[in-house]
C-alpha cells in the first residue's frame, strides 16, 4: 500500500442553479487575459447539450482518455508514444477556436465618439483573435443555456446519440439540469501523460495537476489528450494552462473561487486518500461498468489505523489525516456513496464527482399531478423514467443504470425520511433500510447536501503549516510572534468541520 | 576579406548561438514555445507542417552527412562519385522540394489568415525571409551545379573540407575564395540562420521532445517551499495594467 492524498471535489447537481458565477469569478480571477479570452477553467453546461468545446465528449473525434488494448494494458487513445509524436506537427487531433467559440468584443468608442446624428450609433463585434469585425456572432459561451436552441442543438448532443433519439425536446416535455465542469485532477491524468516535454505534473501531496509555464514548449498535446478538454492553448503565449485548482488558495486553507462563491452552495472540497499501487489496475479493469466500483475501492480509509500508519509512513502530515477523517467528500463518495466520477470509461480516473439531480424524476412526478415526495411513487418514477436515468449514467457511470438507480434511491429516501421528520411524523424505518443507510445515515446526509453548512462543505488542510514549518524550523520563533520560543502562523484558522 | 567571411564569422555565429541559446535556458524559458498557430487554423497547418519539417529533417541529415564525411570515406565503402551525388541529388532535391512546399504553406497562411498573422511574433518577418532565403539558395545552388552551370566545382573538395578544418580551428578559408557565388551565399544565410535560432521561435527545435520516450506516464513533482521562496521574477504572464 502507498497511501498518497489528493484534494478532492463533489458536485451535488440538485443545487446549481445554473447562474454561472463560478465561471465568472474564476473567469475574472484566472483567464481575463490576452490569449486566454476564450478559456473558462470553469463552466457550466446546461444538459441535454453540446457543452465547451462543442461536442467534448465525442471522443471517437478528438481521441481524449486512455484506451484499453486487447492484452489489458492502458494506451492513450490517440495512439502510443511514437504515434503520437510523429503527428507533433500537426496535431489532428486538436480542437479548433470554432469549436469553443471565437472570442469577441465590441467597439464601445463608436457609442461614446459618435458625433451628434440622426441614427442610434451602434457598436460592432470584433473578433479578439483576428481584429476583424464579425458580421454575426453565431456561437459563444453557453450558446445553449437553459436548452436554448435545442431542437436544434440538443440532438448533437454525443450522450443523446447513445441513448438514443427518444429523448423529446419540447417544453415541458424535456428533462434538464447543469454540469458545472473543472478538471477533473485525475488520478491517471492523460494531460500529463501526453505531454512531450514533462512540463505537465501531478504534484505529490495533494494531487493538483499543473502546467510548469517555464517548462511547456507548445506541443499542445495535452489539449486534445485530456478527454474533459481542460487544457486550453493560450494563443498569446504559445503555453497550455489549465484549472489550478487555485492552489495557491488551497495552501492557505481557503476553498477554491469557484467554491467560495458558488451560490448554490453545491460544492464540497475535501481530502481523499488512496493507494497509488492500485491506480493502474483499477484504470485498466476490463469491464466499463467496474470502473466506478474499482476507483471506489483504490481509495483508502482514513480512520482505518492500518491506513493510517500507512499514510504517516508515506509522510501524510496529522493536519493531512485529520482533514481526511473529516473529509465532506469521502462521505459523499464512500460512506453514503451518493457522488458518481464523470465519465469513467475515459480511464483517466477523475477527482471532481457529482451527485446526480434527482429533480428530473421529481419534476416528472410533480408533473402528473403526484406528490413529489411520496416514497412509493419516487421509488417507481426512477424505476419507469427510463430516459433521464439512461442519459445520467451515460455521463456518471459508463452507462450502468444501476449505480444512478441506486443513487437516486437514497437520494429519494432522504427527502422522504426528511419530509416526515419536518412533518413532526415518525420517518419509516423501512425506507432508510431499503437503500441500506441508517435513518441517522440519511439525517446525517441530508446536514450535509441540504443544509451544507461552509464548515462542513470544505475541509482543507494546509500547505502553509507544513511550509512554514520547514522554513523556519519546528521550533522557530515567528517574528512577529507574541509569545517567544512559539511560532505564531499565518492567521489560518483551523479547519472547522466538527470531526465525524 | 575572406579570412573574416570565411575564418572568423564562423565562430562568430557559434558564439552568438551558444550564448544566445545558454541566455533563453537560464533567463527566458517560458519565452521558448513552438508558439502553435493550430488552434486559429487547421487545415493548411496540417498539410505544411508536416511537410516542411520532414523535408527539413532530411534536409539537415544530407547536410550532416555532405559536410562531415569525407570523400576518403565513401570512396572506401566502394561509393563512387557518380553515384553518390545520383543519390545526393535525387533525395535531396525531394527532400528541399518538400520543406519549400511547406515552407510556402506555412507563410501563404500566416500572411492570408488573420488570426494567423496576428499571432505572429515580431522576430518571425527576419526568421521566414532568412529560412526561404537560405532554402532557395541552397536550392539554387545545388541546380546550377548539378546543371554544370558552376564548371565541375564539387562542394566535398572544397565546402566540406573548409567545414571540417573549422572545428580543428584551422580554419581553411582560402578554400571558400573560390567557390561559386551561389554557395557562398547560401552559407551566409545558413549562418544568418543559424544565429537566428536562439533569438526566434526556431529555439524550438533544441527542446525537440526525445526523452517522451522514456518516461513514465505520469510525472509527479513536490512543491519546494524554498524555492517557491526564492523565484526570481522573469518573463512570465502579463502583469496586469
Ligand atoms: C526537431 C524537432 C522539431 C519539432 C518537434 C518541431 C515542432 C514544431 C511545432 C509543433 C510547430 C508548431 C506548428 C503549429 O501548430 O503551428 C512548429 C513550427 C515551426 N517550426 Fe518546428 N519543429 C522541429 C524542428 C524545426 C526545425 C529544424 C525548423 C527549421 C529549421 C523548424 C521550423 C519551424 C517553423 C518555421 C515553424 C513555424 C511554422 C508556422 O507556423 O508558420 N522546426 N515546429
Ligand atoms: S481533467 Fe484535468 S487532470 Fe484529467 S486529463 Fe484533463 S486536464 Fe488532465
Ligand atoms: S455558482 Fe454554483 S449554483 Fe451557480 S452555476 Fe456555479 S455551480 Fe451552479
Amino acid at each position: 500500500m502507498r497511501v498518497m492524498a489528493q484534494m478532492a471535489m463533489v458536485m451535488n447537481l440538485d443545487k446549481c442553479i445554473g447562474c454561472h458565477t463560478c465561471s465568472v469569478t474564476c473567469k475574472q480571477v484566472w483567464t481575463n487575459r490576452q490569449g486566454t479570452e476564450y478559456v473558462w477553467f470553469n463552466n457550466v453546461e446546461t444538459l441535454p447539450g453540446q457543452g465547451y468545446p462543442r461536442r467534448w465528449e465525442d471522443q471517437e473525434r478528438w481521441k481524449g482518455g486512455w484506451e484499453r488494448t486487447r492484452s489489458g494494458r492502458l494506451r492513450l487513445k490517440a495512439g502510443g508514444r511514437a504515434k503520437r509524436l510523429s503527428t507533433i506537427f500537426a496535431n489532428p487531433d486538436l480542437p479548433a477556436l470554432d469549436d469553443y467559440y471565437e472570442p469577441w468584443t465590441y467597439d464601445y468608442k463608436s457609442l461614446t465618439e459618435a458625433p451628434a446624428g440622426d441614427d442610434l450609433p451602434v457598436a460592432r463585434p470584433y473578433s479578439q483573435t483576428s481584429g476583424e469585425p464579425m458580421d454575426t456572432v453565431t456561437w459563444g459561451p453557453n450558446w445553449d443555456d437553459n436548452l436554448g436552441g435545442a431542437p436544434e442543438n440538443a440532438p448533437k448532443d454525443p450522450l443523446v446519440q447513445k441513448v438514443g433519439e427518444r429523448i423529446r425536446f419540447e417544453f415541458e416535455q424535456s428533462f434538464m439540469f447543469y454540469l458545472p465542469r473543472v478538471c477533473e485532477h485525475c488520478l491517471n491524468p492523460a494531460c500529463v501523460s501526453a505531454c512531450p516535454s514533462g512540463a505537465m505534473y501531478k504534484r505529490a501531496e495533494d494531487g493538483i495537476v499543473l502546467v510548469d509555464q517555464d517548462r511547456c514548449r507548445g506541443w499542445r498535446m495535452c489539449v486534445s489528450s485530456c478527454p474533459y478538454k481542460k487544457v486550453y492553448f493560450n494563443h498569446a503565449t504559445g503555453k497550455a494552462e489549465k484549472c489550478t485548482f487555485c492552489f495557491p488558495r488551497l495552501e492557505l486553507g481557503m476553498p477554491t473561487v469557484c467554491a467560495e462563491t458558488c451560490v448554490g452552495r453545491m460544492r464540497y472540497l475535501g481530502v481523499m486518500l488512496y493507494d497509488a499501487d492500485r491506480v493502474a489496475e483499477a484504470a485498466a479493469v476490463e469491464d466499463e461498468h467496474d470502473l466506478y466500483p474499482a476507483q471506489l475501492e483504490a481509495f483508502l480509509d482514513p480512520r482505518d489505523p492500518a491506513v493510517a500508519a500507512a499514510a504517516r509512513a508515506s509522510g501524510i502530515t496529522e493536519e493531512w489525516l485529520d482533514a481526511a477523517r473529516r473529509s465532506p467528500v469521502f462521505d459523499l463518495i464512500r460512506t453514503y456513496q451518493v457522488a458518481l466520477p464523470l465519465h469513467p470509461e475515459y480511464r483517466t480516473l477523475p477527482m471532481v464527482w457529482y451527485v446526480p439531480p434527482l429533480s428530473p424524476v421529481v419534476d416528472a412526478v410533480a408533473a402528473t399531478g403526484h406528490d413529489g415526495e411520496d416514497a412509493g411513487k419516487l421509488f417507481g418514477a426512477i424505476d419507469t423514467l427510463r430516459i433521464p436515468v439512461e442519459y445520467l449514467a451515460e455521463l456518471l457511470t459508463a452507462g450502468d443504470t444501476y449505480a444512478v438507480e441506486a443513487v437516486l434511491r437514497r437520494m429519494a429516501a432522504m427527502r422522504v425520511h426528511m419530509r416526515a421528520r419536518n412533518l413532526g411524523e415518525a420517518p419509516d424505518p423501512g425506507i432508510a433500510a431499503a437503500v441500506r443507510l441508517t435513518g441517522d445515515e440519511l439525517e446525517e446526509m441530508f446536514r450535509l447536501l441540504a443544509v451544507a453548512k461552509y464548515e462542513d462543505r470544505y475541509v482543507i488542510p494546509s500547505a502553509a503549516r507544513a511550509d512554514a514549518e520547514a522554513l523556519l524550523g519546528e521550533d522557530a520563533a515567528c517574528p512577529v510572534g507574541e509569545k517567544p520560543g512559539k511560532p505564531t502562523l499565518l492567521n489560518l484558522s483551523p479547519t472547522r468541520r466538527r470531526s465525524a | 576579406m575572406d579570412l573574416l567571411l570565411w575564418g572568423v564569422l564562423p565562430y562568430v555565429v557559434l558564439v552568438l548561438l551558444v550564448a544566445g541559446a545558454i541566455w533563453r535556458g537560464r533567463y527566458d524559458r517560458y519565452g521558448i514555445s513552438t508558439h502553435s498557430s493550430q488552434l486559429h487554423e487547421s487545415r493548411m497547418l496540417r498539410i505544411g507542417s508536416p511537410l516542411f519539417h520532414f523535408g527539413m529533417a532530411f534536409v539537415v541529415v544530407g547536410h550532416v552527412v555532405g559536410l562531415l564525411i569525407p570523400q576518403s570515406w565513401t570512396d572506401a565503402v566502394g561509393v563512387d562519385d557518380h553515384t553518390y551525388h545520383l543519390l545526393a541529388v535525387s533525395t535531396g532535391a525531394v527532400a528541399g522540394v518538400a520543406a519549400v512546399a511547406g515552407i510556402g504553406i506555412l507563410v501563404y497562411r500566416r500572411l492570408k489568415v488573420p488570426a494567423v498573422r496576428r499571432a505572429g511574433l515580431r522576430s518571425d518577418r527576419l526568421m521566414y525571409g532568412v529560412l526561404i532565403g537560405a532554402m532557395l539558395l541552397g536550392l539554387t545552388a545545388t541546380i546550377l551545379n548539378s546543371a554544370g552551370a558552376t564548371g565541375d566545382y564539387d562542394y566535398r573538395e572544397g565546402i566540406s573540407v573548409w567545414f571540417r578544418s573549422l572545428f580543428a580551428f584551422r580554419p581553411d578559408y582560402a578554400l571558400m575564395a573560390d567557390t561559386p557565388l551561389a554557395f557562398q551565399l547560401h552559407i551566409l544565410f545558413g549562418f544568418a540562420l543559424i544565429t537566428l535560432i536562439p533569438y526566434s521561435r526556431l529555439i524550438h527545435m533544441f527542446t525537440a521532445p526525445v526523452r517522451y520516450l522514456f518516461r513514465p506516464y505520469v510525472v509527479y513533482r513536490r512543491r519546494d517551499p524554498r524555492r517557491q521562496a526564492q523565484r526570481p521574477l522573469r518573463r512570465g504572464w502579463e502583469r496586469v495594467r
